[in-house]
């Protein structure tokens, strides 16, 4: 809540002017016949989406050349709200001149911005953002029809909400490329969960396969599993984390300090590192000879910090305690 | 373009003559009328007349209380939350008994009193989308139950609760009986006199009086603990400085809906039956409810194939106001909870779109939106991926 939530009423005032147009005027609206397709050396390919006790439903219609697989006309049919004619409209022309492959590319994401009126608005409010999800399920349905296999080898393999035909993947994919945190976010999104909520979680009304919580759980701990492996795999020393910095240093000391320190019967050990503002700090504690040496606070400890700034980063600096 | 207001039941427009009283009050006569100077004391003769409006209107007596407040949502927000303080958190009636159509102000204020432990019973509604003597008999229980709440007519379908015989069966249980009457003043007589009601809200912006000021009918003798705690206004039930020119045209807003209520009867009633019929001219089409259960101004329709929500925006862009209680068209996408009570059907969740009419709509305007709601059917209809289906 803030100064924007707190008087209602704004639904419409959030949808783009290229929303408005496309609710008053859809370019793609109607279908193509049988006919139509024929006199064009097209395929016709008729995919339904969603129903009507849901929302939302749409019909795709796409003339497809046979031998180049490239969308030739696209035509839609919504039984939708305004946001869901004016996406579906959108999501007929993005897919326009493009082969079926290429459309199947299509997401949720690239459907709302090519709506936006300025790059960084959103088109529409992220409750409605379901809308533009079904346009890319109905793709995701058309493309099976033509190449003739089941939409679950391309994709919705499992339905986790019945209420809103929502699928594990889609659900998956929504989660993972908007980087949603919460259910209610999926809900805005999808839709699953808006209806019985049976999905959500355990305990509604009737017993799911799969639900939203665990959905959520699972997928954000794989996004962060990867995000820790990309970090891990990352060769910038500033982008690792805490534990990952230690393992580097260490190894560095390992091989260009400590020999020669212990050539002297001394050695040392790192007690800290703490990160702040764009500084590495390295905590050491001197060992054996090195202990009261002299040259411990001055030269060496010059060698110890230039080395692990040439192998590591010029953010690191190395005080001794 | 003029635009036509169909939507009624959500505000109204503010008579120009209710205006026109509230005027002096913002002006020269702006005291605060517990002042004992003459700037205080001076706005008494107009609270007064305001005060006998309001009793008259609703039938009252001058030993029960009508607590001036800001809205029917607070007054509702009273009743529910000063009972729970007075009866129900020490038992042994611990049950509030409402309906599952009720507006947000109950059914939130209930299920936040559900959450410190009051027990609420949400009742159906019948075939005929209404909670009847029946389904009442059936869940009071004179031992458990504090209180039953249920409004007069419903927002959404106009649907009129027999409110005379459900506070009669409350009487006969010795049970309180609430009932919101925010759809009812000045659409239908209401008369406390002859209803045996304990507790009654209204709202002065859904008879064509200002937004923000709303009253509170209390039977005599009746305790409720207040919601508002302060000063001495209102007898120390709700403290607050009474908005003066508010009050005032509330009083001259409840006479007039008074005085309006054989035109509301007859010639609002009319012209809603002639946009009605016209609606339904249209094929798959349906009204919800049976006309003569409903308030005279109040059509729910549903157009087979056409979300609700596309087609409100359709008829706004020409110059149409009316509402739906679609879940596309809600902050949460949640259906309405009134509509999933009524179990008409799913679609009707997503079709639905409220008409709703004043004394100051026109045959002229009935006949224009007939046409565009036409217009906008055919258009839509046409886009629809499921209309030639359900055919």
């Amino acid at each position: 809540m803030a100064k924007n939530d707190l008087i209602g009423g704004a639904l419409w005032e959030q949808y783009s002017a290229k929303v408005g147009e496309r609710m008053n005027n859809p370019r793609h609206r109607g279908e193509i016949t049988e006919e139509e397709a024929k006199a064009l050396g097209a395929r016709l390919v008729v995919a339904d989406w969603g129903a009507e006790a849901c929302g939302d439903a749409v019909r795709l219609y796409w003339a497809v050349d046979p031998k180049t697989d490239r969308i030739l006309q696209a035509k839609f049919k919504s039984f939708g709200c305004g946001t869901a004619i004016a996406s579906s409209d959108m999501m007929a022309e993005l897919a326009l001149g493009k082969t079926v492959d290429e459309a199947m590319r299509i997401t949720n994401i690239e459907v709302e911005k090519s709506l936006r009126d300025d790059p960084g608005t959103p088109a529409i409010p992220p409750q409605k953002m379901h809308c533009s999800v079904m346009a890319y399920d109905v793709i995701k349905k058309a493309a099976s029809l033509y190449k003739g296999v089941d939409m679950a080898s391309l994709a919705e393999e499992d339905i986790v909400c019945e209420c809103a035909r929502v699928g594990l993947r889609t659900i998956r994919d929504v989660i993972r490329i908007n980087d949603l945190k919460t259910v209610e976010e999926i809900t805005q999104y999808t839709k699953a969960g808006a209806f019985c909520k049976s999905c959500i979680r355990p305990g509604g009304h009737e017993a799911r396969k799969y639900y939203l919580v665990d959905i959520l759980r699972d997928t954000r701990a794989e996004m962060e599993k990867e995000r820790l492996f990309a970090q891990a795999d990352a060769g910038d020393f500033g982008a690792k984390n805490l534990i990952q910095k230690h393992r580097l240093i260490e190894k560095a000391l390992d091989e260009k300090i400590r020999p020669s320190l212990a050539a002297d019967g001394g050695s040392l050990e790192v007690v800290d590192i703490r990160e702040s503002e764009g500084t590495v700090d390295v905590y050491i504690r001197y060992l054996g000879a090195c202990r009261g040496c002299i040259s411990s606070t001055k030269g060496t400890l010059q060698f110890i910090e230039n080395m692990l700034r040439q192998e590591l980063s010029d953010s690191i600096r190395v005080i001794p305690l | 373009m003029d635009r036509i207001y169909l939507d009624n039941n959500a505000t109204t427009l503010v008579d120009p003559r209710v205006r026109e009283a509230m005027e002096p009050f913002f002006t020269e006569q702006y005291g605060n009328p517990n002042s004992l100077h003459s700037f205080g004391t001076e706005v008494h003769p107009a609270m007064h007349l305001a005060m006998d409006r309001l009793y008259c209107g609703i039938g009252a007596s001058d030993e029960d209380d009508i607590i001036v407040n800001s809205c029917a949502s607070e007054g509702n927000n009273h009743v529910l939350k000063g009972i729970y303080f007075d009866l129900v958190r020490n038992g042994p009636k611990n049950e509030i008994l409402t309906t599952q159509v009720e507006h947000p102000c109950v059914r939130n204020s209930c299920a936040f009193l559900e959450s410190l432990g009051a027990r609420v019973t949400y009742m159906p509604v019948n075939a005929d989308g209404i909670v009847d003597a029946e389904t009442l008999r059936r869940h009071i229980h004179p031992d458990r139950t504090a209180l039953v709440s249920v409004m007069w007519a419903n927002n959404e379908t106009g649907l009129v609760f027999p409110v005379r015989e459900l506070a009669e069966i409350c009487r006969e249980n010795g049970v309180l009986f609430h009932t919101d009457a925010v759809q009812a003043i000045g659409k239908l007589p209401v008369d406390v006199a002859r209803v045996p009601v304990d507790f009654l809200t209204f709202s002065a912006h859904k008879f064509h009086g200002p937004k923000g000021v709303g009253g509170l009918f209390i039977r005599k003798g009746l305790k409720l603990t207040p919601l508002i705690h302060g000063g001495e206004q209102m007898g120390g039930r709700r403290a607050g400085t009474i908005n003066v020119p508010y009050l005032v045209g509330m009083g001259a807003a409840m006479g007039l809906a008074v005085e309006s209520l054989a035109y509301e009867e007859s010639a609002v009633r009319a012209l809603r039956d002639r946009l009605e019929d016209a609606i339904l001219a249209i094929p798959d089409t349906m009204v919800v409810g049976k006309r003569e259960l409903r308030t005279p101004n109040t059509i729910l329709a549903s157009f087979r194939g056409i979300e609700g929500e596309a087609m409100i925006w359709d008829l706004n862009a020409s110059g149409v106001a009316a509402s739906t209680g679609s879940a596309c068209a809600s902050e949460s996408l949640e259906p309405n909870p009134t509509f999933v009570a009524m179990r008409i059907s799913d679609e009707l969740a997503h079709t639905g779109i409220r008409f709703s009419l004043s004394r100051f709509t026109t045959t002229e305007e009935i006949d224009r939106a007939a046409t565009v709601i036409r217009q906008s059917a055919q258009r839509l209809r046409a886009i629809s991926s499921t209309y030639q289906n359900n055919k």
